[in-house]
This record gives C-alpha cells, sequence and structure tokens, in this order.
C-alpha cells in the first residue's frame, strides 16, 4: 500500500508544477507590459523603471519564474491592484463562504442522490427507475444560473418567503446566514445530486449482485435491512471517489451561483477581477482552485487505499 | 466513459454491422429519437432565424419597453423594447455554433495528442498525460473564465477556452482506446507483419474509437452549450447586442420584479438543447453498448 501511496504523491508534483507553469504562462501572455499596467495612469519612465528592477521583469522569463515560484511557495501571491491588498488575504477572506456554500450543495445533493440512486437500483427498470434517471439527467442538464434565478421569482419575489440575495457571515446569526443560503445551496446541489445519483444507482445495481448480498438476503435479512446495512455501505465507495472529482465542477458551479445571489466568494471575486482587470487576483484564485483539487483528490486516493486492501500495489 | 466499447471489431464488414445495430438499437430509444427530433429542430430555426424572427433581434423599440407576452410579441418585450422571441431564435446561433464548434476544437486538439500518448511510451507520453491533469486540475470555468478574461471577451475566445478546456477528456479517452486496441491479438498480429504505426492507428486504432469519440462528443456539446451560456451570463462570451441565450439571462436578472418573461424563456431554450444532447448521448452510449 506504501509504495502506492507514494506514487500517488509523487505524481501530483509534476501535475502541480505543470499548473504552476501555465498559470505564469498565461499570466505572460496577457496584454500588455505588466509594470506599465502596475505604474498606473501617470506612465513615469522613473516609475517604470524602478518596478521592473523591483519584480525582476528584465530578467529572462526562467528565472522570473523559478523567483516567482519560489514567493508563491512561501504563500505569496502578490497583491491586489486596485485595493493594495494582499491577494493571499483576499483568498482567505473569501474562503469560508465558497467553502460554506459547498458543504451546504453537497449536502442537499447526497440528500437527494442517495435515497434516489438507492431506489432507482432496487426498483430498476420501473417507472420509479425511468423517473429518477429522467430527473437526475434534468438536474445535470438545467443551468444552474437559471435555476437560481427561477428560484427568487417564485420563492422571494412572488412568495417573499425568503431574502433574494446578500451574505450573513454564520457569526452573524445561524438562522439569517442560513436564510440566504438555502436557495443557493439547492441551485448549487441540484447538478452535483444528479451526478452523484447516477454513480449511486449503478454501484448499488453492481453491489446488489454479489455475493455477500446474495448471503445476507439467504440468511433471511428483510430486504431493507440487506439494503441498507449491507449493500449501501459498499455502494457508497465509488460515489466519495465521484465527489472528489466533481470538486472542480461544484467550484465552477459556485461561481455562477454567487453571481446570481451576489454572495461575496470566491466566483465573485474572481468575476470581479477579471472586470477590473486585477490579474493578481486572477491568477490566485486560478492557482489556489487547482491546488486544493490536486491535493483532495491526492487526499481522496489515499483515504482509499487505506481503505480498501484490495489495493497493493496500484 | 470509456466503457462504450464498440467490441473491437477489426473487419470492415463487422465494423459495418456493429454501426447498423447501433442504429437500429437507438431507433427504439423513445427517449434518444424525442431529443433527436428536438436537436434538428433547434438546428432549423438557428439556420432560418432570419425567416421566422417576426423581429430585428437587435432594434430596439422605446415605445413598448418590458411589454408582457401579447398577440405582437409572443414571449413580450425586453428593457429596451426588442422582441424576446425574436432574440431567442436568433440566440440558437450562439449556443449551437458554440456547442459545435467547442467540440471541434476539442477533438482536434485531444484526439492527436491522445493518440500519441497512448501509442508511444516514454517522455512525451508521460508529459502529455501530466499536462493533461493538470488542465484537468482547473475548475472548468474558473479556467474558461481566465482563458476569456486573458483573450479578451467574445464569442470566438469563448469557444477556444471552452475548447481547450474539453480536450483532455477526449486525450484520456482516445489513450484509453489506443491502449485497449494495442492489446488485441489482431493488431499485435498486423504490426508482426510489418504495418507501420501510421497504418496500425488509421486502420484498426481509429475506427474503433469513432463510437466511444462519438457518445463523447454529443455530451460535450451538452456542456459546451452550458458553458458558453454561463460565459455569456457572466459577460465574457457573445457580446451585446447580438443576442445570446446567456446574454439575455445576464439583462433578465436585474428586472426579475418587472419582467419576468424576460427570464423564463431563455434558460428554458438552454435547458431543453442541453437535455436533448444529454439524452442522445447516453442513448448512442447505450446503443454501441454490446451487452445489451
Amino acid at each position: 500500500m506504501l509504495p502506492y501511496i507514494l506514487r500517488r504523491v509523487l505524481t501530483a508534483v509534476p501535475t502541480l508544477l505543470i499548473v504552476t507553469v501555465m498559470v505564469f504562462a498565461v499570466q505572460r501572455m496577457l496584454p500588455g507590459d505588466p509594470a506599465v499596467v502596475l505604474a498606473g495612469e501617470e506612465r513615469d519612465p522613473e516609475v517604470i523603471a524602478y518596478i521592473r528592477a523591483r519584480y525582476r521583469l528584465n530578467d529572462p522569463v526562467p528565472v522570473q519564474y523559478v523567483a516567482w515560484l519560489g514567493q508563491v511557495g512561501q504563500g505569496n501571491l502578490g497583491q491586489s491592484f486596485r485595493t493594495r491588498q494582499p491577494v493571499a488575504q483576499l483568498l482567505l477572506e473569501k474562503l469560508p463562504v465558497t467553502v460554506e456554500l459547498a458543504l451546504l450543495s453537497l449536502l442537499v445533493a447526497l440528500a437527494i442522490a442517495i435515497p434516489a440512486g438507492v431506489l432507482a437500483a432496487v426498483r430498476k427498470g420501473t417507472a420509479v427507475d425511468y423517473a429518477s434517471t429522467v430527473a437526475a439527467l434534468s438536474g445535470i442538464s438545467i443551468p444552474n444560473f437559471w435555476l437560481g434565478i427561477m428560484l427568487i421569482l417564485l420563492v422571494s419575489v412572488r412568495w417573499k418567503l425568503l431574502p433574494a440575495s446578500g451574505f450573513v457571515p454564520f457569526s452573524d446569526g445561524v438562522w439569517a446566514n442560513l436564510q440566504r443560503m438555502i436557495m443557493p445551496a439547492i441551485v448549487l446541489g441540484t447538478g452535483l445530486a444528479g451526478v452523484l445519483m447516477r454513480q449511486m444507482r449503478s454501484s448499488m445495481l453492481e453491489v446488489l449482485k454479489q455475493d455477500f448480498v446474495r448471503t445476507a438476503r439467504a440468511k433471511g435479512l428483510a430486504p431493507f435491512l440487506v439494503v441498507v446495512r449491507h449493500a449501501l455501505r459498499n455502494a457508497l465507495i465509488p460515489v466519495i471517489t465521484i465527489i472528489g472529482l466533481q470538486l472542480g465542477a461544484l467550484l465552477s458551479g459556485a461561481v455562477l451561483t454567487e453571481q446570481v445571489f451576489t454572495i461575496p466568494g470566491f466566483g465573485k471575486l474572481v468575476i470581479d477581477a477579471v472586470f477590473n482587470r486585477d490579474y493578481a487576483v486572477v491568477q490566485g484564485v486560478v492557482l489556489f482552485t487547482a491546488t486544493s483539487y490536486i491535493v483532495i483528490n491526492l487526499l481522496v486516493d489515499v483515504a482509499y487505499a487505506l481503505a480498501n486492501p484490495k489495493i497493493q500495489v496500484g | 466513459m470509456t466503457s462504450a466499447g464498440t467490441g473491437h471489431a477489426s473487419a470492415r464488414g463487422v465494423g459495418v454491422g456493429v454501426w447498423r445495430r447501433a442504429l437500429r438499437s437507438l431507433a427504439r430509444k423513445p427517449f434518444a429519437v424525442a431529443s433527436l427530433v428536438i436537436i434538428v429542430a433547434f438546428v432549423l430555426v438557428a439556420v432560418f432565424a432570419p425567416q421566422i424572427a417576426p423581429y430585428d433581434p437587435t432594434k430596439p423599440d422605446f415605445l413598448a419597453v418590458r411589454k408582457a407576452p401579447s398577440a405582437a410579441h409572443l414571449l413580450g418585450t425586453d428593457d429596451v423594447g426588442r422582441d424576446v422571441l425574436s432574440r431567442l431564435i436568433f440566440g440558437a446561433r450562439a449556443s449551437l455554433m458554440a456547442g459545435a464548434l467547442s467540440v471541434v476544437i476539442a477533438m482536434v486538439l485531444g484526439v492527436p495528442l491522445g493518440l500519441i500518448a497512448g501509442f508511444y511510451r516514454g517522455t512525451v507520453s508521460e508529459l502529455i498525460m501530466r499536462f493533461t491533469d493538470a488542465l484537468l486540475s482547473f475548475p472548468f470555468l474558473i479556467l474558461a473564465v481566465a482563458l476569456a478574461a486573458a483573450f479578451g471577451p467574445s464569442l470566438t475566445n469563448a469557444m477556444i477556452a471552452i475548447g481547450v478546456a474539453s480536450a483532455p477528456t477526449f486525450i484520456r479517452l482516445t489513450r484509453g482506446q489506443v491502449l485497449a486496441v494495442r492489446a488485441e491479438e489482431y493488431v499485435q498480429a498486423a504490426s508482426a507483419l510489418g504495418a507501420g504505426d501510421a497504418r496500425v492507428l488509421w486502420s484498426h486504432v481509429l475506427p474503433n474509437s469513432l463510437a466511444p469519440l462519438l457518445v463523447q462528443g454529443t455530451l460535450t456539446i451538452a456542456t459546451s452549450i452550458i458553458a458558453e451560456s454561463s460565459l455569456s451570463f457572466l459577460g465574457l462570451g457573445v457580446q451585446p447586442p447580438t443576442p445570446s441565450w446567456g446574454g439575455m439571462l445576464n439583462v433578465a436578472k436585474n428586472f426579475m420584479g418587472q419582467a419576468p418573461w424576460m427570464a423564463i424563456w431563455p434558460g428554458l431554450a438552454i435547458f431543453v438543447s442541453v437535455l436533448a444532447f444529454n439524452l442522445l448521448g447516453d442513448g448512442v452510449r447505450d446503443a454501441f453498448d454490446p451487452r445489451d
């Protein structure tokens, strides 16, 4: 098992390095001289020369890359052109908001996907199965920003049940926070629910065919207990792997959801930065999200290897 | 994804049989047939938009601002008095074009790289796969947003961004297919008999990869349509006044209380077209599944 984990960690390292090269390269492809951009409106040649020297813009590109990587390694992601705040600090401020949104959506998705997927598998080929399969595909196909707008129209504008937008930190009141997070969580969770339900259904079908399920049935255990106590636990394992792989989709969805509900998280940060041409922030968000994706999937795989004795050498 | 094998038919005759059987199986699936009809209808609407649309989709009419649906404007008018139905009809062009062309870009990049990564072992293959992993680790939309921001917002750049962001799937799929086919005895026999790499790729690997590529291509059209409308919704895709479904929703969200009809139809159009491509993709996958 240890060699597998080691090898898995070792493949993550070059991937991470390539990610940094790509982020650095895209930054270099941006139109305009960064020194001129940083110098502001006046374009004082002395200021430009100073910036060039300070940010080592006269060095060869590979040297610049190594210097930049060294800074990133120390948690220095540069500073926002607009607010002059360090990018790392901005990210840390917005992170809890997006993490909360993502966790709530995951909860919504699991609450829908597990029962629906199990039911579809147990009642395979019946109307229940078809209905939940079509529902899952609809969840995947519905543009979540539109679902958000429709929910606001119905729940906030027509029924006046929940606030349409805004954000209240968790520390300022749990209920006030949840009131504003319920709709976004449903919107973001719907697509994920579709993906997870399909996985749940197919892995449940796989598990139900296995010998230990037949044994459990043969010893006279009630069908409900067979499914819940024996099959479900095993069928959930691939679902967890899928959750790790869906993390990117969840973050992409969060960008749109936060835009619709004006939630000040990662998504709002990156979109505002794009329109303000605040490239350091865009770069920071891209680098951070890609790195988290790699690290979290590494952890999922390692946890999977630890939980599953069958993976010895991979 | 890679489960959609074709049974690896080698001889031409058997290959045709697989396709004919798949087509027959597809024709028996009501969902797949219905979705195909819907897709054809959307394509016709996009192609004949100038003939079908009752009004000029970009011409404002300040005497008819935010009018509710009526006989004159079946789906109402928007914030500057443009006909929502006409904009919806012309918007189909941006969405379908983005859907189709992004997939073409993704395949043109992904298939050759996948073939190389699967066929040649060593540094090149390893490099392509690590590059693919890296590309996959960027959240799709954040990558597309960053690229669209770097190249400037436009439909063309959005399509390039979506195509590049979708390429890794095709690299992995094609590589997996190459590895599977290469292990087949008849392919090893062909190599042993002196068939060159190019010939093996062309006459054995590619024909066997067509079905899974077709399935993945159809599903990727669906994700590309959503991606294009997301980028246009964020203001990074099609630029106003050119109509696009995502762009219409971007404006509509500011008038939800006053003009809800502006928000309902563009989203429904995205939903129905994406669902149709997803259903079709699923149907094609099942049709090629030899276990059926």
